[in-house]
C-alpha cells in the first residue's frame, strides 16, 4: 500500500537513519516500556483508494435526506439561509484554511484583517462596541457569558428565561456547574418571557438576566420591559442570545441596554452540516472588553507605520495566567467567522434589511396560509421567521410522513416542553419558495386529516 | 517598495452598490411596519459593506495572498501538528447529503451521518485504547474541561467531595490549568527533572486525596515519552485520583502505544491536528474525549448508539454530565478526520507516526550543532532547542523566529515550553519531505551564522515580509478592536 501523504522513500529514510546513527526508526520507540507498547496491529478498516473512498462517502451522503433536495421548514436555532457562492470559494483559498492561529502577525495580515473585519460587522450588527474572533457556537457563548456575569459581579444566581433555546439552557447549566451557579429558569407567557415572574426573581443575589431575541418560539421578546425592570438592578447584567440576522431588520440589544451580546453566525454563510461547525459570537460593551473570553485581533502600526494586524489583549489568555483564566477558549472558529464575514460583505448594508425582511414577510405568508387551512397558531405576538402551529397528532409521527412527501417538517417543541404535545415551530427562510409553502400546507392539511 | 496601508473591505465599499443577489419575494407583500412597534424597528442600518461581487473577491483574494498556510510552506509549529490537509476531505466535508442536514431531521433520514459518527467513535476507541468515545466538544480545550468535568462527576458519584485538585506538569499546555480552573479545581504543578520527565518524588509530594486527577500528554510537551507512565499511574491511582491524557501528541504514537494501555482514564483527541482537519487560521477544530467503563456513565449526552442497524442519539444517561454543546459536535471535521483514518488505515497511521517521529529526530541531531539542545536523547515528533547561545550575542529566539520569514518559513513555537530558557519548539510532522528539512536546517544554520557575524541583521527581522514587526505593545495599551469612521 502506498500513502501518498508520505513523502520518505527508502533512500531518504536510510540517509537519515545514517545520520541520527541509528540502523532502525525501532529504536526511536524504545523508551516506550514493552508493557504499554501495543503488540499488535490496530484493527481499523482497510485503507481505500481515492476513488473508492469518494464513492464510499458519496453513497453515505446520499443515505441522508439533505436541504438541497427536501424542502425544509426546520429552523430551531440552524437555518437554511441562501449562501453567496462567494464564500466557499474564499474559505477554500488555502492560504486561509491551512493556516493555524495567526501567531506570527508579519505573515498573517490576511487572517487578521479579515478577523478584524468581522469584529466589526458584530458591533454593526449588536450595536456593542467591543466583539471577539468567534467562539465555538451560540450555545457555548451564551454559557460562558453567564459565567462571564457571575465572575464580574461576583454573585452566583442567573435568571435564565424558558423561551432561550433548550438545547443552549442545557450548555448553561453544564457550563455553570464549574463555579457553581445557581441557574433559575423563568416561566414564559403566550410564548414570551413572563416579566411578572422575572420582577419577583430578581433581586441582589442576581449575577445577570438571560433573554433571547427573537427568541426559541420566534417571538420578539418584551426587550424594553425587562431593561426597564433592570434600571432598579443595575449592577445585575443584561445577557442576550440573538440571530444576527433578525438584527438587520429589529433595534439591536444594545439599544435596550445589553450588557452581552452573543449568538451564532451560521445564519450568514455556514452549511447546517449536522449542527457543526457553526460559529458563535460574542460582543460586549467597553468596560468588559478585558474580560472577553478567547481571541482579540487589535489594529496597530509596524514600525515604519504601516497600519497592520495583530492579536492583542492576550494577557487574559490561558498561555500567560494560566490558572487564574476565566475560560478555556483558544481554538474557535475561525475560518466560519470568515465565511460570515465574506457572507455579510456580500448581503452589505441594504442586502442585510432586505433579506431580514423577506424572511419575516415568507413566514407570514405561511402562517396566513396555515390559518386559512383551519390551523391554530399558538403564539400570537411579533415574531421574526419562526412561529408555531398546534397539531392533533404527535409532530414526530407528522414529520415521518411529510418526509415521505420530500418536506423535511417543523421542530417537534414536545422534546423540550412536555406541555407542547403537538406543538410544532415552523421556520420559513427567504429560501423557501411560494410554491413550497403552498405545497407544505396542502401536505399538512392532508395529514391533519 | 515602501509598504502601504491595505484598505479595509469598509474603505472599498461605496454607497449604491451591491454583492448580493437575493431569492424573489414571490409571497404578496406586506408593509411590516405596521405590524411592529416602533421601539423595535432598527432606526439605522448597520454599517456593512456596500461593494460588487469583484471587488468582494479581489479584497479577500490579496487578504488571502497575506497569509500563510501549510500549503504555502513548511510550518513545524511545535505541539500544533501542520501536517498536509487532504484535499479529498475538503471535497467529502461538502458533499451536499454532509454539508445541508440539519441536527434536528427525524433520526432516519441522517442515518448515512450517523453511520460516519459511530464507525469514527469505534476507529478513535481502538487508536486510543479507550472503551467509549463522545464527540461532542468543539476543540481540544473544551475536550480537555469535559473529561476533567466528568472525573468530577465521577468523584461526586462516590461522594469523594474532597478532590479539589488537578495535578499538571510545569511543560504543560496552558490550556491545562485553565481547563483545570474553569471546571471548578484548584491546579497544582508537579516539576519536571533533569531529563525533562515528571520528577515521581514530585508527584509523590503532591499527590493525596484532594487529587481529582493528573494531566499529562506523552510524549509530553519537550517531546519526550513519560517513560515511569506506569509508576506515575499507579502513583495516582493508589491516591484515589484519575489520569487524563492530552492528546495533542497523539501523533507520535499511533499503532505503537495506547493511552488506555498506559493507564489513562480519559483522553481528549485533536482531530485538527493528528487527523488533519484543517485548523482554518484558529479553527474549527474538534475535541472528541474517550473514557474507560467506568467513567462511560459521565460522558455527556447524547450518546451515539448502534442497536441492530439502526443509529439512534440515546438522551437517557442520568449521570451524564450534560450537554457540552449544542447538537452532536463540530460534524464537519468528523468527516475529515473519518475520510483521513480511511486513506491511511492502520498502517498508514503507524507509518506516519514512524515517520513524524524520523523526521524530528534527523532535525534535531542537524540543529543540535549551532543550537543548545538541552534534553539529549531522542525524541518523539517534535523536540525543543534553546536559543541562549544566541542569546549571549544579543540575539534572541524571537528574533531568529522573525529572521525564518525572511526566508519563507513559518516559525517554530517559541517561548514555550516554559521550563527551557529561550525556547524553539520544532515539530515538522510526517508530510514533509527530506528535501524541505534540508532546506530549513540550511536556513537554521544561515542564521545562526548571521546571529554571530551580523546579529543586527538578525535582530532587526523580518525585512521582506509586507509589514514588520508590529507595536504590539501600543495595540494592547490603547485597544483598537473595530473599524470606525
Amino acid at each position: 500500500m502506498e500513502f501518498r501523504y508520505l513523502p520518505m522513500t527508502e533512500d531518504d529514510k536510510q540517509a537519515m537513519l545514517a545520520s541520527i546513527g541509528i540502523k532502525d526508526t525501532e529504536e526511536l520507540f524504545a523508551d516506550i516500556p514493552s508493557n504499554v507498547r501495543l503488540q499488535r496491529s490496530m484493527e481499523l478498516k482497510k485503507p481505500a483508494s481515492e476513488a473508492d473512498l469518494k464513492k464510499e462517502l458519496a453513497q453515505l451522503a446520499a443515505k441522508n435526506a439533505n436541504l438541497k433536495q427536501y424542502i425544509s421548514f426546520l429552523g430551531a436555532g440552524v437555518y437554511d439561509h441562501f449562501i453567496p457562492s462567494v464564500v466557499d470559494h474564499v474559505i477554500s483559498r488555502s492560504e486561509f484554511y491551512t493556516a493555524y492561529t495567526p501567531y506570527q502577525p508579519e505573515i498573517s495580515q490576511g487572517e487578521l484583517q479579515a478577523i478584524f473585519e468581522f469584529q466589526t460587522m458584530i458591533c454593526e450588527l449588536t450595536g456593542m462596541d467591543v466583539a471577539n474572533s468567534s467562539m465555538y457556537d451560540g450555545g457555548t457563548a451564551l454559557a460562558e457569558a453567564v459565567n462571564l456575569s457571575a465572575a464580574q459581579t461576583k454573585r452566583k444566581k442567573v435568571l435564565v428565561s424558558n423561551a432561550v433555546h433548550p438545547q443552549y439552557r442545557a450548555v448553561i447549566e453544564t457550563y455553570a456547574k464549574g463555579p457553581n451557579l445557581e441557574i433559575i429558569y423563568i416561566d414564559t407567557k403566550n410564548g414570551k418571557t413572563d416579566v411578572a415572574k422575572l420582577k419577583a426573581a430578581l433581586d441582589e443575589e442576581t449575577a445577570s438576566v438571560v433573554i433571547q431575541y427573537p427568541n426559541f418560539f420566534g417571538q420578539l421578546e418584551p426587550m424594553e420591559e425587562v431593561q426597564q425592570l433592570l434600571e432598579n438592578q443595575k449592577k445585575t447584567m443584561f445577557i442576550t442570545s440573538s440571530n444576527p440576522l433578525a438584527l438587520g431588520y429589529l433595534t439591536p440589544p444594545a439599544a435596550f441596554g445589553a450588557d452581552i451580546v452573543v449568538g451564532d453566525t451560521q445564519v450568514f454563510g455556514i452549511p447546517s452540516q449536522f449542527g457543526g461547525p457553526h460559529c458563535g459570537y460574542f460582543a460586549t460593551t467597553r468596560k468588559l472588553m478585558r474580560k472577553v473570553p478567547g481571541r482579540l485581533v487589535g489594529q496597530t502600526t509596524d514600525e515604519d507605520g504601516v497600519r497592520g494586524f495583530v492579536l492583542t489583549l492576550q494577557a487574559r489568555e490561558q498561555h500567560i495566567r494560566r490558572d487564574k483564566a476565566t475560560s478555556n477558549i483558544c481554538s474557535n472558529q475561525a475560518l466560519n467567522a470568515l465565511a460570515s464575514a465574506v457572507a455579510m460583505s456580500s448581503i452589505g448594508k441594504h442586502g442585510l434589511k432586505k433579506m431580514a425582511a423577506m424572511n419575516m414577510k415568507k413566514a407570514r405568508y405561511a402562517m396566513k396560509k396555515l390559518q386559512e387551512a383551519g390551523f391554530t397558531i399558538a403564539c400570537k405576538g411579533v415574531f421574526f421567521n419562526e412561529f408555531i402551529i398546534q397539531l392533533d397528532k404527535p409532530v414526530a409521527e407528522v414529520n415521518e410522513r411529510l418526509l415521505e412527501k420530500g418536506i423535511i417538517g417543523g421542530y417537534d417543541l414536545a422534546r423540550d416542553y412536555p406541555d407542547m404535545n403537538g406543538h410544532m415551530l415552523i421556520a420559513v427562510t427567504e429560501n423557501r419558495k411560494m410554491e413550497e409553502i403552498n405545497q407544505f400546507v396542502k401536505e399538512l392539511r392532508d395529514i391533519h386529516g | 517598495m515602501a509598504n502601504q496601508d491595505f484598505p479595509l473591505i469598509f474603505e472599498r465599499s461605496k454607497a449604491g452598490r451591491t454583492g448580493y443577489s437575493l431569492p424573489e419575494l414571490e409571497v404578496p407583500d406586506i408593509d411590516l411596519e405596521e405590524e411592529l412597534e416602533e421601539a423595535y424597528i432598527r432606526k439605522e442600518a448597520p454599517d456593512l459593506p456596500e461593494i460588487s461581487e469583484l471587488d468582494l473577491m479581489r479584497h479577500y483574494t490579496a487578504l488571502s495572498n497575506r497569509n500563510y498556510g501549510v500549503d504555502s510552506g513548511f510550518y513545524p509549529l511545535g505541539s500544533c501538528t501542520m501536517k498536509y490537509n487532504p484535499k479529498i476531505n475538503e471535497d467529502v466535508a461538502r458533499m451536499d447529503g454532509f454539508s445541508h442536514i440539519h441536527p434536528d431531521q427525524p433520526e432516519s433520514s441522517v442515518q448515512g451521518a450517523m453511520e460516519m459518527m459511530h464507525d469514527l467513535q469505534t476507529a478513535l476507541c481502538e487508536i486510543t485504547g479507550m472503551d467509549e468515545v463522545s464527540l461532542q466538544s468543539a476543540a481540544g480545550a473544551q475536550g480537555e474541561w469535559t473529561a476533567l468535568m466528568m472525573i468530577r462527576a465521577f468523584h461526586e458519584a462516590n461522594e469523594d467531595f474532597h478532590r479539589t485538585k488537578v495535578i499538571v506538569p510545569d511543560s504543560a499546555h496552558g490550556t491545562n490549568p485553565a481547563s483545570a480552573t474553569v471546571a471548578g479545581f484548584e491546579s497544582v504543578t508537579v516539576q519536571s527533572n533533569e531529563k525533562g520527565l515528571v520528577d515521581l518524588e514530585d508527584l509523590k509530594r503532591v499527590v493525596g486525596p484532594d487529587t481529582a486527577a493528573l494531566m499529562l500528554t506523552n510524549p509530553n510537551t519537550l517531546g519526550l515519552f513519560e517513560t515511569e507512565i506506569e509508576e506515575m499511574a499507579k502513583i495516582v491511582h493508589d491516591a484515589g485520583g484519575k489520569l487524563y491524557y492530552d492528546g495533542a501528541n497523539l501523533n507520535a504514537i499511533m499503532g505503537y502505544a495506547r493511552p488506555g494501555d498506559m493507564g489513562f482514564d480519559a483522553v481528549h483527541l485533536n482531530l485538527h491536528k493528528t487527523f488533519t482537519g484543517p485548523h482554518g487560521g484558529g479553527g474549527p477544530g474538534s475535541g472528541p474525549v474517550g473514557v474507560t467503563e467506568e467513567l462511560k456513565p459521565f460522558l455527556p449526552k447524547p450518546l451515539l448508539e448502534k442497536q441492530g442497524e439502526a443509529y439512534r442519539f440515546n438522551y437517557n444517561l442520568p449521570n451524564s454530565i450534560g450537554r457540552v454543546k449544542p447538537y452532536y459536535g463540530n460534524f464537519g471535521i468528523y468527516l475529515r478526520a473519518y475520510t483521513y483514518i480511511r486513506t491511511m488505515g492502520a498502517e498508514g497511521l503507524k507509518k506516519a507516526s514512524e515517520y513524524a517521529v524520523l523526521n524530528a529526530n534527523y532535525l534535531m541531531r542537524q540543529l543540535e550543532e549551532e543550537y543548545d539542545l538541552p534534553f539529549d536523547q531522542h525524541c518523539k515528533h517534535e523536540f525543543v532547542l534553546s536559543g541562549r547561545r544566541q542569546k549571549k550575542l544579543g540575539v534572541r529566539t524571537l528574533d531568529i523566529a522573525k529572521r525564518l520569514l525572511d526566508y519563507g518559513y513559518h516559525p517554530p513555537t517559541i517561548y514555550f515550553p516554559l521550563n527551557v530558557e529561550e525556547a524553539l519548539m520544532v515539530e515538522p510532522t510526517e508530510t514533509e519531505a527530506k528535501e524541505t528539512l534540508d532546506g530549513f536546517i540550511e536556513v537554521m544554520k544561515k542564521i545562526a551564522a548571521e546571529a554571530r557575524d551580523e546579529p543586527e541583521l538578525v535582530q532587526e527581522a523580518p525585512h521582506d515580509t509586507i509589514v514588520k514587526r508590529m507595536d504590539e505593545t501600543t495595540a494592547a495599551r490603547k485597544p483598537i478592536l473595530r473599524y470606525e469612521k
